[in-house]
């Protein structure tokens, strides 16, 4: 009884019912599975990667065919996975900007418009928003022979939105020279960059490449699917709120004597917005940010209400089509837990690194 | 010397309104751009309201606008799926309870074992009066729940199961033993590493093949369990908070007073890292509340999937955006009834504090 009362055995004995418990749950699982994988005789095993697929994926950023593999499947689904999180990670913080400072313009009108935005995107669930999206997507928009044209070139139809494009290399030449530029340059960055980007597209004789009707749908510029535009469209909207927030979070932690104090020392505005705010409110703001980020990424699952092909749809239909469940979930399990664990990882490193040391 | 309190700066007169909007270039841009911006959402207007067919039948909603007397000849199907019309009244009595039970739980003053107690007895009878069977209702299996019932019930269960499991992980991972920490952590990690739609599939899919073939645990019941570890997941991240905030000394002083452990968790650790962490937790349970509009992905018949499936009717020109701008409406008055509630709440905790 004695032995029983001191802390370090009681935690001992504890800690091994403890690993006896879990290893017994497994082993019964591990069980129950076997069993019922015979009974039903259903297959398992990693053959069926290399089967072709034989279904179709509607639209992808990886080249597609229904005879690859159902590995190539899952790749591609990966990869419009990722391809989709990064737009939307993109989009999402130059809007969360912008509504982070409408939050705090003087102005009331802003104000309250970026506060009222806030507070109904958050409210609702962001299924019901790309559902809402997809809605007026498909069912308000015209057919495409009575597209409506809201800025000349731009057209809206229930079989997608299609934009005016610059030809893809021009383009490309011309970002690469702009960035190189804005990074040579010491002053005016941002005009430098610019003058450079529309210069090396006047030089080399880009033109607009501008969608047209042909039978019974446009072609030509780029064209955005239905399922695509709305789940952008409301995964952008939807976040951009939460964004906002955070930003406007961060800026509010640094104390305002910080601003006062760099003007007492005769910096400009600029600098010390540059030097003294962000670098304290980005130290506030990241982590946060991150972990957005990252749910951002797990909410692109979502995709499968609207029908975008990312990995959960593709996994969706794989065992729709095959029954191997147990493989799929592993990958899509896996693929989100290797994406979320090493964000995780990066995110402890930063954080070693930014805090601040205290003496 | 004799000290000279320090006089309050002047008040400022507040400005005049049109300074505020037109006083510079910037905010005079800014203000005509928003308006611009309000004008330019006016047509909206016209369809929801003006252009709008308020009663009516089908051939009515032809006319362009917004149809809603649909929502209005489809409003039982939307808030109650396709539970038997004529057995109706039941789940009107568990949306009355719930809302009751809510009223009844407002107050902190009334937060105690007790009130735990009474919504454990409150579920129970509102899940007797969904499933029925006894006392001479109609039994109705919960293939045929739907709508409002469910949304709200998946989001009290999973809360509510989720929270105890919450606490014994958050105080798991404060362990100083190393297998209580280590999988505490591992659950915490793995289930906040996964979206939702994956444990949602874990559950429909796989938690069948995992277990014994003779457990039949209906979809619900399966849906429930992955909403529930979720939550508690997310909550006991949002306790370990509180926890930390706290400081060794309460503990300390506790066991330094021979009080046992679990007494001391129960009267002095938790009390007090709750009240520190309220409103990330009136959050999470916000996130819960949409949250549970992801069952209609597993062919749970939540308030969203029974909208969904009440605007397939093709006796009516596809109203998908009436009806999801419905279902949105009821999510924001429960979501931002929520966090005005979080925000009262906190006024008072404040005020208790500082007194």
């Amino acid at each position: 009884m004695r032995l029983l009362r001191d802390a370090r055995v009681r935690g001992g004995l504890i800690q091994i019912a403890l690993l006896a418990a879990v290893a017994c749950v497994i082993l019964w699982i591990a069980n129950n599975t076997a069993q019922n994988l015979s009974e039903r005789g259903i297959r398992t095993g990693w053959d069926f990667l290399d089967r072709p697929a034989r279904f179709p994926i509607s639209e992808s950023v990886l080249p597609y065919d229904p005879q690859d593999s159902f590995l190539w499947a899952y790749v591609v689904g990966l990869g419009n996975t990722l391809w989709i999180s990064a737009l939307a990670i993109f989009g999402a913080t130059v809007l969360g900007l912008g509504v982070g400072l409408a939050g705090r313009s003087s102005n009331p009108l802003l104000g309250g418009l970026g506060a009222g935005y806030v507070t109904v995107m958050r409210n609702l669930p962001l299924i019901v928003q790309l559902l809402f999206w997809y809605a007026l997507a498909t069912a308000a928009f015209p057919a495409p022979r009575a597209a409506w044209e809201p800025i000349p070139g731009v057209f809206l139809t229930q079989r997608g939105i299609f934009l005016p494009a610059l030809p893809a290399a021009q383009l490309a030449l011309a970002v690469a020279l702009g960035l190189v530029a804005a990074m040579l340059l010491r002053r005016w960055r941002a005009v430098g960059g610019v003058a450079v980007f529309a210069a090396t597209l006047i030089l080399t004789g880009a033109t607009v490449e501008v969608p047209e009707l042909r039978g019974f749908t446009f072609r030509g510029g780029i064209g955005l699917s239905p399922e695509f535009a709305a789940l952008m469209l409301g995964i952008i909207l939807y976040t951009a709120a939460f964004v906002g927030e955070i930003i406007r979070g961060g800026i509010d932690a640094v104390a305002k004597g910080q601003w006062e104090a760099g003007r007492a020392l005769g910096l400009t505005d600029r600098t010390t917005l540059r030097r003294i705010i962000l670098p304290q409110a980005l130290r506030v703001i990241i982590p946060p940010m991150t972990s957005q980020y990252l749910s951002t990424v797990k909410n692109t699952t979502l995709a499968l209400a609207v029908g975008y092909p990312e990995l959960g749809l593709v996994v969706n239909t794989v065992i729709n089509q095959t029954g191997q469940a147990i493989e799929s979930l592993l990958i899509l399990l896996g693929v989100f837990l290797t994406i979320s664990l090493s964000v995780s990882l990066l995110m402890n490193w930063y954080n070693a690194r930014m805090a601040i040391v205290v003496r | 010397m004799e000290h000279i309190a320090a006089r309050p700066a002047p008040a400022k007169p507040p400005a005049p309104i049109l300074r505020i909007l037109f006083g510079d270039a910037v905010s005079a841009l800014i203000t005509v751009g928003v308006i611009g911006l309000i004008v330019m959402m006016l047509p909206v207007l016209d369809w929801a309201v003006f252009d709008a067919v308020w009663q009516g039948d089908a051939e009515a909603c032809r006319a362009g606008g917004a149809c809603w007397a649909y929502i209005h000849d489809k409003a039982r199907l939307i808030l109650f799926g396709i539970y038997p019309p004529d057995q109706q009244w039941r789940p009107v009595v568990v949306i009355v309870l719930i809302l009751a039970m809510v009223v009844a739980s407002l107050s902190p003053r009334f937060w105690n074992a007790g009130l735990a107690l009474l919504w454990g007895g409150a579920i129970a009878v509102m899940l007797v009066l969904m499933k029925g069977g006894v006392f001479g209702m109609v039994d109705v299996p919960t293939a045929k729940w739907g709508g409002l019932p469910v949304t709200l019930l998946l989001a009290v269960l999973s809360l509510g199961m989720g929270f105890p499991l919450a606490v014994l992980l958050a105080l798991g991972r404060q362990s100083n033993l190393p297998v209580v920490k280590g999988i505490s952590v591992c659950v915490i990690e793995l289930v906040r590493g996964l979206p939702l739609i994956g444990l949602l599939f874990v559950a429909a899919i796989l938690l069948p093949l995992l277990l014994p073939s003779d457990w039949t645990i209906d979809k619900l019941g399966r849906t429930v369990a992955a909403l529930t570890i979720f939550a508690a997941a997310y909550l006991a991240e949002v306790l370990r908070g509180g926890l930390q905030g706290l400081g060794k000394g309460q503990a300390e002083a506790a066991q330094g007073l021979g009080i046992s452990y679990w007494k001391m968790v129960w009267h002095i650790i938790l009390p007090q890292a709750i009240q520190k962490v309220i409103p990330p937790l009136t959050n999470t349970a916000i996130v819960m509340v949409k949250n549970t509009s992801l069952v209609m992905i597993v062919g749970v018949f939540d308030m969203l999937g029974a909208g969904r499936a009440a605007a397939g009717d093709p006796a009516w020109p596809a109203p998908f955006t009436e009806t999801y701008l419905f279902v949105a409406a009821v999510y924001f008055a429960i979501c931002f009834g929520i966090s005005v509630y979080a925000r009262w709440l906190e006024r008072g905790v404040k005020r208790k504090s500082y007194a």
